[in-house]
């Protein structure tokens, strides 16, 4: 397909968007309102964004502050690591690097099925797959090094794919909630790839305990700066979040994937099949948490090792969040959790602050942005409170607001994520 | 050794008791119309302060005692998030699952000073039934059960109860599957659900505590391995109502019972896979036997008076 009808195409799908949201909304008093409401709450405009990004985030440190105060840490010096350790010189700043790029792949993983209206929180689980299935095709097939490489990628890809497809399956076609369903496989994956590196297991190195061989040095993702850690996976993130956007806001499937998400019962009206876009939306969703996990193995460690993963997936639900469900600003959110992460050591030793404080953190930022659209709320009746005759936003107000189109699932409590169930059943 | 046995029976029982207190915590909340997936969250928080008041006190009841409080605590504020502040149910409930298990993460070296592992505290010992003890085989089931396994099927029969034969019930349940016609019957819905969300928070913190001071007698990073998560498997599986629910946490305490066993009868079997087993049952479960429109109707909801 020419970009010229592809743009075009998604120019008309932005016309259905905003018909089927008149539709939902016919009935309701100033639904103009209420979309202008719903794509505030978002963050609709990028100054928005910005601002609550950086508000989340500092709320969420400073909650946490007494926390290192009571763990004998100190505050100030703390804050102090936390840049020396992460950007205080060239090697720190490659590290925090990489520790960016498996939050920045698995949380454009969480949001993609976000988009969708599902919420996969078995990122994490796939991400083991994913990482497990790169170690052993890297370790076992006697390819020519390049080729090796694109073959462990496609492997991760495929393997975080596969643990998603039986919750995609169930959801799609039997609608049992996914969160249930992804948490089930993620235990199982745990114990799988525990037990597949055990002592008993098939594919457990000869020399390194709960880990597989280790994949040829020509089929690791090279080194990008000489003397540190950072590797071509971040290269791939980028190439990664161009990709997503581009599928979600310049693709029919990408537009359909959001309408779905926006609005099952438009979606299914617009002609698009919502069990298919569920199957696909966590599949991809899958294979690029598979991506994350592969990355680590054939870029950091250049094996799999059991438990390898501090939790990238569940801290990837605070990235997607925090960066809006939008490429760019979970790429942002990425580095600020990626900045935690590599600061932990040098934390730890400078001022006390234990690793799993950076769960903490990203608890806390999950929690300010479920609280955004009541904040916001709150807001707009004192504003409403002091200009009471404000007229109804224009249309041209609409326009500029769906320009932007905005990630349902989180401005809107009321939709998508919590009745995808229903929804999909009715579909049945 | 048999693998069949009494003891069986009672590891089965431990096991199952603390997915039975998250249940029914769930149950609550999901029937009056909130879904609460924080459950595991809820229960890392119990067992820890259930170990932490044991420790200070050496009284192992005022530390379950303080991990219902805990939990009632954790329960208002998925409440405050999901009922007053009507955030994404979902979300937020991630938020406090994420809180729960890097906060007591974070906790127990910074009180003890120790990585992981809290040091061993007073536990609830075994409660010693007269009379029935002595009796052969099943004897030993009344001298190994403690006072929380018999409260526990209190509990069920109390919540089957309440939310099905009395009025207090009707108006929860009425909140859960239509907001507006329960408020427009002059039920305080807000009230209502968030009373009925702290109140699963405490069940799911005792299900913690049940782990942490009366099968072991410590806190462990962790320690739940998604038992919270087990629970909400049982609930669906059980299409919300207690008693099939209460089964299905049964069949999952007895698969990780088996998995157990199995250790010591057939070591061949790997240990991890064996482990996997509940995640997989209820896998399954989920897979084959649900039916359709089980769920309370108006749970995800939120509810604002217009």
């Amino acid at each position: 397909m020419s970009a010229r009808v592809s743009s075009r195409r998604t120019r008309i799908d932005e016309e259905l968007l905003r018909e089927s949201l008149e539709i939902n909304r016919r009935g309701h008093n100033g639904w103009r309102a209420e979309v202008l409401a719903r794509a505030a709450a978002a963050g609709g405009t990028a100054a928005g964004r910005i601002l609550s990004f950086v508000l989340t985030v500092l709320a969420a440190v400073i909650v946490s502050l007494p926390l290192v105060y009571l763990s004998g840490g100190d505050g100030a010096l703390a804050l102090d690591a936390l840049i020396a350790g992460s950007w205080g010189s060239p090697i720190a700043a490659a590290e925090t690097l990489v520790q960016t790029v498996p939050l920045l792949i698995s949380g454009l993983a969480v949001a993609l099925a976000f988009h969708a209206g599902l919420f996969n929180i078995g990122v994490e689980g796939q991400l083991v797959v994913g990482a497990l299935s790169a170690g052993i095709v890297g370790a076992t097939l006697p390819l020519p090094g390049p080729i090796l490489i694109v073959v462990c990628v496609a492997a991760g890809a495929a393997g975080g794919a596969l643990w998603a497809l039986i919750p995609a399956l169930l959801k799609a076609y039997r609608g049992v909630h996914e969160v249930v369903t992804t948490i089930m496989m993620n235990y199982i994956a745990f114990n799988l790839s525990t037990f597949l590196v055990s002592p008993s297991g098939p594919f457990v190195s000869s020399s390194q305990p709960s880990a597989t061989e280790k994949i040829p040095i020509e089929a690791r993702l090279p080194i990008l700066v000489p003397g540190t850690r950072l590797h071509a996976g971040l290269i791939l993130a980028i190439v990664l979040v161009i990709a997503v956007a581009w599928y979600l806001y310049r693709t029919p499937g990408g537009f359909s994937l959001r309408l779905t998400g926006a609005n099952p019962r438009a979606a299914r009206g617009a002609g698009i099949s919502v069990p298919q876009t569920i199957l696909r939306a966590m599949l991809l969703s899958g294979a690029l948490a598979g991506l994350a996990g592969a990355v680590q193995v054939l870029g950091l460690f250049g094996r799999y090792f059991d438990a390898f993963s501090p939790g990238y997936g569940f801290d990837a639900i605070a990235v997607a969040l925090l960066g809006a469900l939008s490429p760019v600003g979970i790429a942002a959110a990425a580095l600020f959790f990626g900045t935690l992460d590599s600061s932990a050591v040098y934390l730890q030793a400078q001022a006390g602050v234990s690793r799993e404080m950076v769960g903490v953190v990203s608890g806390l930022v999950v929690g300010f942005v479920a609280a955004q659209p009541a904040i916001l709320r709150l807001l707009r009746r004192l504003r409403a409170r002091k200009a009471r005759t404000r007229p109804n936003p224009s249309p041209d107000d609409l326009d500029r607001v769906l320009a932007t189109v905005v990630p349902v699932p989180l401005a809107d409590p009321d939709d998508a994520i919590s009745h995808g169930l229903a929804e999909t059943e009715a579909t049945r | 050794m048999s693998i069949l046995s009494m003891s069986l029976v009672i590891a089965a029982i431990h096991l199952a008791v603390p997915i039975i207190l998250p249940l029914l915590g769930g149950l609550i909340s999901e029937r009056s119309g909130v879904m609460n997936i924080a459950l595991e969250g809820m229960m890392l928080v119990g067992g820890l302060t259930a170990v932490v008041f044991s420790f200070l006190t050496g009284d192992p009841w005022l530390g379950l005692a303080a991990a219902a409080v805990s939990g009632l605590i954790s329960g208002a504020a998925l409440a405050l998030l999901t009922v007053t502040l009507r955030a994404n149910q979902v979300v937020a409930s991630t938020a406090i699952n994420l809180v729960g298990a890097g906060l007591t993460a974070a906790l127990v070296p910074i009180i003890w000073g120790t990585d992981g592992t809290t040091p061993s505290v007073a536990k609830i010992p075994p409660f010693v039934v007269p009379g029935l003890s002595e009796l052969p085989v099943v004897g030993q089931l009344f001298r190994e059960l403690t006072l929380v396994d018999y409260g526990t099927f209190v509990l069920v029969v109390g919540v089957w109860w309440v939310l099905f034969r009395t009025d207090t019930g009707l108006r929860l349940r009425a909140c859960g599957e239509s907001a507006e016609s329960a408020d427009s019957a002059g039920i305080d819905v807000v009230r209502t659900r968030f009373v009925a969300v702290a109140l699963s928070g405490a069940f799911a913190a005792l299900g913690g505590a049940y782990l942490s001071i009366v099968i072991l007698d410590a806190f462990q990073a962790g320690m739940t391995q998604g038992r919270g998560y087990l629970a909400l498997a049982a609930l669906v599986f059980g299409k919300w109502r207690v008693w099939p629910g209460v089964a299905a946490c049964v069949v999952f305490g007895l698969a990780d019972a088996l998995a157990l066993r199995s250790q010591i009868v057939a070591p061949d079997i790997p240990h991890d896979l064996l482990l996997a087993m509940p995640y997989i049952l209820a896998l399954v479960a989920l897979a084959t036997f649900v039916g359709k429109g089980t769920a309370p109707a108006a749970v995800g909801k939120e509810f604002a008076r217009a």
